[in-house]
């Protein structure tokens, strides 16, 4: 076997356990939670949705607190998948770690731009 | 076993062209591979997504440029390429969430015969397919 440890360890990126395969899971069971309850309250509402309905289901307080928690929920599930993406394809570990890198920041900017935005509603 | 784990022969000669396109993938494999490539475009166009978060709560005057974008285009965007993408969202969406659930289901009720991996990844495209085909329909104005 080659030597995978210390100055020789492969750069994988990924956590050899439970942790990221069911935290991938929890996040995809409350994303489809909040699917239905956006879905819900788009069809439960009378009448043609305009502006005032559309951002009305996103300025109640509850509704806020969740979609915050769903946005990092995504974040987290998609870095988990986008990981397994690059370790799958890419095998030279520099190309890899650069990639990883550029997922991170690719989400953590638009998860900081989603937050903004909810939250000034 | 370190004897056979050293001689464990390595095939890298696939060739993405030409190669894998002759692979017959099983309904399953189908929905797997689609599953990963919806993935990774809902990825590409996550700051659209956000864009279209930002533009339709903001304000009445960002939602009038919201609604304009699919009808007019924005800038030198036109709107039917803004409906295109809008559609292939709304396809890598509902494969991934159809996908996805037969995932959790699986997992949850250990329902892993080869039977169930048939059916379940048939009613998972015809499924999302056909509400991608219905609401694109709506999208584009057909209804």
């Amino acid at each position: 076997m080659s030597v995978n440890y210390g100055s020789k360890r492969v750069v994988v990126g990924a956590h050899y356990g439970l942790r990221d395969w069911l935290a991938q899971r929890v996040t995809a069971a409350l994303m489809v939670l909040f699917t239905l309850i956006v879905l819900a309250q788009v069809l439960l509402t009378s009448g043609e949705i305009g502006y005032d309905k559309w951002a009305g289901i996103f300025s109640a307080q509850w509704m806020k607190a969740l979609t915050f928690s769903v946005f990092i929920a995504l974040a987290y599930h998609v870095w988990v998948g986008m990981r397994d993406v690059w370790m799958d394809y890419i095998k030279p570990v520099g190309i890899r770690l650069v990639l990883q890198v550029f997922t991170l920041v690719w989400l953590l900017s638009c998860l900081g731009w989603a937050i903004q935005v909810l939250w000034r509603l | 076993m370190t004897e056979l784990a050293k001689k464990r022969p390595e095939f890298r000669n696939i060739n993405a062209l030409t190669d894998l396109p002759t692979y017959r993938l099983p309904a399953a494999g189908i929905v797997s591979i689609l599953h990963r490539i919806s993935g990774v475009v809902m990825f590409l166009l996550l700051p659209f997504v956000v864009w279209l978060f930002d533009t339709s709560v903001s304000s009445e005057i960002s939602f009038a440029r919201f609604t304009a974008a699919f009808n007019v285009g924005i800038g030198f965007v036109p709107g039917v390429l803004i409906k295109l993408v809008a559609l292939a969202l709304i396809w890598a969406y509902l494969h991934h969430i159809v996908a996805g659930i037969r995932h959790l289901y699986m997992d949850m009720c250990h329902a892993v015969t080869k039977e169930f991996g048939k059916s379940s990844a048939v009613f998972t495209l015809v499924v999302s397919l056909g509400l991608t085909a219905a609401l694109g329909a709506k999208l584009f104005g057909l209804y």
